[in-house]
């Protein structure tokens, strides 16, 4: 008996979500189309994915919110179907429009929050105070929300998800509409909360913000997840990194191309008018030679970078059509148009 | 505070069920909730504070003289009639606003949170509360400018109060059903003006049942409404306690044993 629990705990505590075979469909749409996703506590965990793509209907359906149509998930060893209200104790939601309320103050509304989840008269009010301050909100704290920017709204949602201080958080498109230091303020928070234990499931349409703060992405495209792994390993699945030499002297140029293709033996582009050579870069060991090589021939070099693939081009080499941009309808998104045509 | 350590998912005891405790804090917290709202927004006050002055006036003017002979004599007649219709019709406005509220991303919110599931409808039907007592006190002081003295005495005539507050609570779980499964605030209106026109005028409310049509008559006297306006009048003007006021309290029991049940699932399966 005593081993069992040992290694249920064990099992529990190494994931925070589990999911099989995630199912939700809308009328003749399959929103969500069997989503299979492991997240290890303690980490960040992307989603990333175009709009439409069943993001937040699959974290919808994570934090209780919605009934999967087939499928099952736990949430650190519990049943969201079977235990909803244990699984409600156990995460944070901040969804991609605020679910704060609009007539009421910032402080009114996590004193609300608080109260609901237990907290006394006099702890609510300190957990508002302490929230407000450590979200830069004190000065607005009065003020009704109609008067918050998106930002500052945005802030108070995440703030309110946090008063029970959950294990998990669910982050829908966190930084959605946000001016580029509001995000960097939001990815700051983000990194803090898992450092303090947290574990975060996320969801964005940014690459560059699945790149920056994920242990661990999935690709996530007409309700299936298309590809899933850590950052790094996407990247390298889609191709090697180039090397990047920029040369000073502009008479060196045709030189040190040759002398590059002959060193590493692969073809390389030349820009003339920047005076870049770029070539992949399939063994990193072989560079060495190429910079000894360089030294001897007398070629003086301006800089060297390694540009690894960006996520625009895993996603364009996984999905095989890239992102499109499908603003106007989010639900129903291009997979429907095609079906149309075909 | 956001870099203390947090207690692990899988160290945390935790139980699947909300007690009955917790339903009633969470219910008066979401109270609390609906009267923060109220003081934010109090032009949502004007239907309660004219309605009682205005009806008032209106039906005691005009059909004083007809039904009663004078203006007088019928204040006995027509302010419980008056009050029990202004306030169930006050009520509407609960599910009316239950379905705007619901629309709000606050509610996924609410959802998410480990509270009581009835909570959000509870709280917001137990804020409307002080709405009656606004209705129904400016309806027994507008009677009582225009003369009405009760001769069943305050206390008859704050039990009768208590009465309509408590029956269009219960009468408020309809409505609430009604925004629940609704999809715009405006069809429940519609809705509940359509259940509630005929309840409220085919009574005693405003008319001797006597002068109806005998199959009228009929209707009249197993409306619920009927009953609610006769308990009423038997309170305020003699304090007696008849048959009628037990009637009403069963019929708001029988409502909101139906009603509240039929409600909560309903909104749990909206999405």
């Amino acid at each position: 008996m005593t081993i069992t629990n040992e290694s249920d705990k064990e099992i529990n505590s190494n994931w925070a979500v589990e999911a099989r075979g995630l199912v939700k469909t809308f009328a003749d749409n399959r929103a969500v189309d069997g989503v299979d996703m492991n997240v290890r506590t303690g980490t960040i965990y992307g989603v990333l994915g175009p709009n439409g793509a069943g993001k937040t209907t699959t974290i919808r359906m994570l934090s209780t919110l919605l009934k999967p149509d087939a499928g099952s998930a736990r949430i650190f060893g519990h049943d969201i179907v079977r235990e909803p209200h244990i699984v409600r104790q156990l995460i944070g939601v901040t969804g991609q429009y605020a679910s704060v309320d609009e007539t009421l103050s910032a402080t009114e509304n996590l004193i609300i929050f608080s109260r609901l989840l237990g907290l006394s008269r006099v702890e609510a009010k300190r957990k508002a105070t302490d929230l407000l301050e450590e979200f830069g909100l004190t000065e607005a704290a009065k003020r009704p929300l109609k008067k918050f920017s998106g930002g500052m709204r945005r802030r108070l949602d995440l703030a309110a998800s946090l008063i029970a201080q959950p294990p998990l958080i669910f982050l829908d498109e966190p930084t959605t509409g946000l001016d580029p230091r509001t995000r960097s303020q939001m990815w700051d928070t983000i990194r803090r909360l898992v450092k303090s234990g947290s574990t975060i499931l996320l969801t964005t349409q940014y690459l560059d913000e699945a790149d920056q703060l994920a242990d661990r992405i999935a690709v996530i495209d007409r309700g299936r997840v298309i590809v899933e792994g850590t950052v790094d390993g996407l990247k390298a699945s889609v191709g090697t990194s180039s090397l990047q030499l920029s040369i000073q002297n502009d008479k060196d140029i045709l030189r040190a191309c040759l002398l590059v293709e002959n060193v590493l033996g692969v073809p390389t582009i030349m820009s003339p008018e920047t005076r870049k050579i770029t070539a992949p870069m399939a063994n990193a060991d072989l560079v060495t030679d190429l910079l000894l090589s360089l030294r001897e021939a007398g070629i003086g070099l301006k800089e060297i970078s390694v540009q690894r693939p960006t996520l625009d081009e895993v996603f364009l080499t996984i999905t095989g059509h890239g992102v499109e941009p499908s603003k106007s309808n989010p639900l129903i998104g291009n997979h429907h148009e095609e079906a149309i045509q075909a | 505070m956001i870099n203390e350590l947090i207690t692990p998912g899988a160290d945390r005891q935790l139980k699947n069920h909300t007690s009955l405790g917790q339903i009633v804090r969470n219910t008066f917290t979401m109270a609390y909730r609906g009267l923060l709202k109220i003081r934010r927004t109090p032009e949502q006050l004007f239907d309660v504070t004219l309605q009682p002055i205005i009806f008032t006036l209106m039906f005691t003017y005009i059909f004083g003289g007809a039904i009663s002979g004078n203006v007088h004599n019928y204040l006995p007649v027509i302010i419980p009639g008056i009050l029990v219709q202004t306030v169930i019709t006050t009520s509407i406005v609960t599910g009316v606003q239950l379905r705007e509220d619901m629309d709000k991303g606050v509610f996924d919110r609410f959802k998410s949170l480990p509270i009581a599931r009835i909570a959000p409808l509870s709280g917001a039907l137990l804020a409307d509360t002080v709405r009656y007592t606004i209705a129904t006190l400016l309806t027994f002081s507008m009677g009582y400018i225009m003369g009405y003295r009760p001769e069943g005495g305050i206390g008859h005539v704050a039990l009768a109060g208590i009465l309509v507050i408590v029956c269009s609570w219960a009468i408020s779980w309809i409505f609430a059903f009604f925004g629940v499964i609704a999809r715009t605030a405006s069809s429940v209106q519609g809705i509940s003006m359509l259940v509630l026109f005929p309840l409220t005028f085919l009574s005693n409310a405003y008319v001797p049942v006597n002068t109806m049509p005998s199959w009228l008559q009929w209707f009249v006297n197993v409306n619920p409404v009927s009953h609610l306006v006769t308990a009423v009048r038997d309170l305020a003007n003699t304090g007696t306690i008849g048959n009628d006021l037990l009637i009403s309290l069963m019929g708001a029991a029988a409502i909101v044993v139906i009603f509240i049940p039929l409600t909560v699932r309903a909104y749990m399966h909206r999405t």
